[in-house]
């Protein structure tokens, strides 16, 4: 971003632009206010929660609406946080049109998942306690969107990260759910430690005078820095959000953290968390676009291998939130992919997630409302639901459309950009991410036609869910039919104007790559109808011999990790640690106890014998002398008068001496 | 002329014949007895130094000393009467009411 642009831009912020921290603010006040007065607020609390994301999402439009008006711009705050030595750490806003689009999204689905959870979650044990995740979770991720600093953005990214361990552990008395919750910390930990190394890197790059966005993006692109600097912290960087954005290897957390209650696998998967890493990566492109090539290679491999793996791996599960969840990997290294095009495919990237999050929030949501009808996650219990809930059904099966890739859908505007940018010198990628496509129609074709139609299996009498829950529904399938068209080149793409880097994105619309992802869909949505019409036992795609085992075993990453990595280095260090508690960590706390225990019998002794043996001897001293004394008390009065003339003498000695 | 050391060294024995009657009788009467040797052995020293300073002084100290002796032989005498009529005795061992 040059200066000229940057003044240029300051001079059109309206101001919600200007107010764009309070929209930061607002989660964590209510987060604040439900954790201290929740339970005494009618309704046990939400109400803070979803005002506030409500106050913020009116804020993010009103953002928005500046980029609408003005197109693309930069504008920056910040205040001192602190200064040690040279290096000068801010607290500062960041807003351009990836900020803005940020901020609807987060705020939009956000509001949705507190809105539905009124009803999904309602009667639960922590009920209030879950609104104060909630509220701390999006105000976690705005801050992570807002960020005029690295180190800011690596505060909200790491309260993400306790959240979403807290969220996915918030039904912790069965053992498995606390067990996803600590697995889905510890690997998004284990890219945590690059990032932040990353982010030494950059700062070090500065020599360590901020740690400033813009400046770093500066520097980078003046070539400020030693090629080899750039492309390690670019790496460093893509591995944090491996983590975060669960890519391959690091993708084995995410479906697991299905353990959590629904509504945040939906504010996970759709509006934070996940999307933290591609905005990360989005957002320092400009070290991405500086480095050595080799970069956006690497990111490219690791996007095509994830989202052909976790597409595969969506065809064989039996859970429909896990489903969901390959899904959502497979659809992140989409837009990672779209980023690894390099500069033109940033607008793209972008566009994806922000369709992504509309329609995978109601995809989840819409399970949610599934699973709450009919008390189980196996798609083999449910079946003929389209009858007894209907408006789950229809927004579930426009949800489902946009991810396939439908027209005029959401999900296919993006997903045909993306094809489209990967079409140009990029064979592999895109015969990849175009399989993946075909593989994403048929999956979502045979979720949908398990759940809601032929038979039902299930127990009990599954029912609508009430309004608080099919409310949001209807606005995420609204969002998911429209928000399409944002970026759709016939009507000029307004998105591409918003979000882009370095130049305003054109969008390119190439009519025979639309026509086969369209027709790719089509055509695996005919097979998985033709498919799943009648129930067949076993599931068709558990039929294929070793490679249904390989994809149910999810490629044996799993028992990988396990074997290779977890046992070998928990046991040891599990009995390491139960040495060390039992000798070291005890030996000194007993250790401490027994010396207290002798200096204590230290005092006892000095008490009794020095103090009291004073007290005591002074006392008998007393009594001795007086004893002695009584003698000569006698009561004799010629006694006393020897004494008198004994006195005398001595007196008279005395002075005649004198 | 009787030489002054004599006249001193007689008084000093009077005195201390007084003073062993004070302490070491138990009679009464006797004690009295002791205090008056003490008295008479104080006015022989007054007496003699009064002959040989060439001061009269001296020999009016000691009329006064025989009234005060007189005077305290009285009150004396009435006490152990008084005792003596309370108690039946005038051991002054026994007299210790006054004794804790």
């Amino acid at each position: 971003m040059t200066a000229a642009e940057t003044s240029e831009a300051l001079a059109t912020p309206n101001w919600f632009v200007d107010h764009t921290w309070v929209i930061v603010l607002l989660p964590f006040v209510s987060a604040a206010l439900t954790l201290f007065l929740g339970k005494r607020t009618p309704g046990k609390g939400p109400v803070y929660g979803i005002l506030a994301v409500g106050t913020g999402l009116v804020m993010s439009l009103g953002v928005l609406l500046r980029f609408v008006q003005h197109g693309g711009g930069t504008y920056e705050g910040s205040i001192d946080w602190f200064r040690v030595g040279g290096f000068h750490l801010e607290a500062g806003q960041l807003v351009d049109g990836l900020t803005a689009v940020m901020l609807v999204v987060v705020t939009g689905v956000s509001l949705c998942v507190h809105v539905y959870s009124l009803g999904y979650m309602h009667g639960d044990a922590r009920y209030t306690w879950f609104y104060v995740a909630l509220s701390l979770f999006t105000g976690a991720m705005l801050n992570v969107v807002v960020a005029n600093n690295l180190f800011q953005l690596l505060v909200g990214w790491e309260v993400m990260g306790f959240c979403s361990y807290v969220l996915i552990g918030h039904w912790w008395e069965e053992h498995e759910n606390s067990s996803s919750a600590i697995k889905a910390f510890i690997t998004t930990r284990i890219g945590d430690v690059p990032f932040l190394f990353g982010i030494f890197a950059l700062v070090f790059a500065t020599g360590f005078e901020t740690s400033n966005i813009l400046e770093i993006g500066e520097l980078v692109e003046g070539g400020g820095a030693s090629r080899a600097l750039v492309a390690t912290a670019a790496l460093l960087l893509f591995a944090g959000s491996i983590g975060k954005s669960a890519q391959f290897p690091l993708h084995v957390w995410l479906p697991d953290a299905m353990a959590g209650p629904t509504p945040v696998s939906a504010l996970i998967h759709a509006a934070t968390m996940v999307a933290a890493g591609v905005y990360l990566v989005g957002r320092m492109f400009a070290v991405f676009a500086a480095a050595d090539p080799f970069v956006l290679q690497t990111v490219s491999v690791i996007a095509g291998i994830t989202a052909f793996g976790a597409a595969t791996m969506a065809v064989v599960q039996d859970d429909v939130k896990r489903v969901l969840a390959y899904s959502t990997i497979s659809q992140l290294a989409y837009m990672v992919a779209g980023l690894s095009l390099g500069p033109e495919g940033v607008t793209a990237g972008f566009f994806h997630l922000f369709t992504h999050a509309f329609f995978k929030a109601l995809l989840f949501l819409g399970a949610g409302s599934v699973i709450h009808a009919v008390h189980s996650n196996s798609m083999r219990e449910m079946g003929g639901l389209r009858r007894p809930m209907p408006v789950t059904f229809w927004t579930f099966l426009i949800g489902s459309a946009a991810l396939a890739g439908i027209p005029p859908l959401a999900g296919f505007w993006s997903k045909d950009e993306l094809l489209a940018g990967a079409s140009h010198g990029h064979p592999v990628l895109f015969v990849t991410l175009l399989v993946t496509a075909v593989l994403t129609a048929f999956y979502m074709a045979r979720a949908v036609m398990l759940t809601f139609f032929g038979e039902y299996r299930g127990h009990g009498h599954p029912h609508e869910a009430p309004v608080s829950m099919t409310g949001p529904l209807v606005a995420l399938a609204g969002a998911s039919l429209s928000v399409g068209f944002l970026g759709a080149p016939q009507l000029g793409a307004p998105f591409g104007q918003w979000v882009f880097f370095e130049q305003p994105h054109e969008a390119a619309f190439v009519p025979w790559v639309a026509a086969l992802s369209t027709a790719g869909a089509l055509a695996a949505i005919a097979v998985g109808v033709a498919l799943y019409r009648r129930v067949r036992e076993p599931d068709p795609v558990l039929r294929l011999g070793p490679v249904s085992t390989l994809l149910v075993r999810k490629y044996l990453m799993d028992d990988l990790y396990w074997k290779g990595l977890i046992r070998p280095i928990r046991d040891p260090l599990a009995a390491a640690v139960y040495w060390t508690n039992q000798t070291v960590l005890d030996g000194i706390v007993n250790g401490a106890a027994t010396l207290a225990k002798a200096v204590a019998g230290l005092v006892h002794a000095f008490d009794l014998r020095v103090v009291d043996g004073a007290v005591n001897a002074a006392a008998n001293t007393a009594g001795f002398t007086g004893g002695l004394l009584r003698y000569i008390q006698s009561g004799n009065v010629q006694r006393y008068a020897a004494f008198l003339f004994t006195g005398v003498i001595v007196l008279a000695v005395i002075f005649t001496r004198v | 002329m009787i030489r002054l050391p004599l006249v001193l060294g007689f008084s000093a024995a009077l005195f201390a014949v007084g003073v062993y009657g004070v302490l070491a009788r138990r009679n009464a009467v006797l004690v009295l007895m002791g205090i008056e040797l003490m008295l008479n052995a104080v006015s022989v020293n007054l007496i003699a130094f009064s002959q040989a300073l060439g001061e009269i002084s001296g020999q009016v100290f000691a009329l006064f000393v025989i009234a005060v002796a007189a005077a305290e032989v009285g009150i004396g005498l009435a006490i152990v009467i008084l005792i003596y009529r309370n108690r039946e005795t005038i051991n002054v061992d026994e007299v210790n009411l006054l004794k804790w």
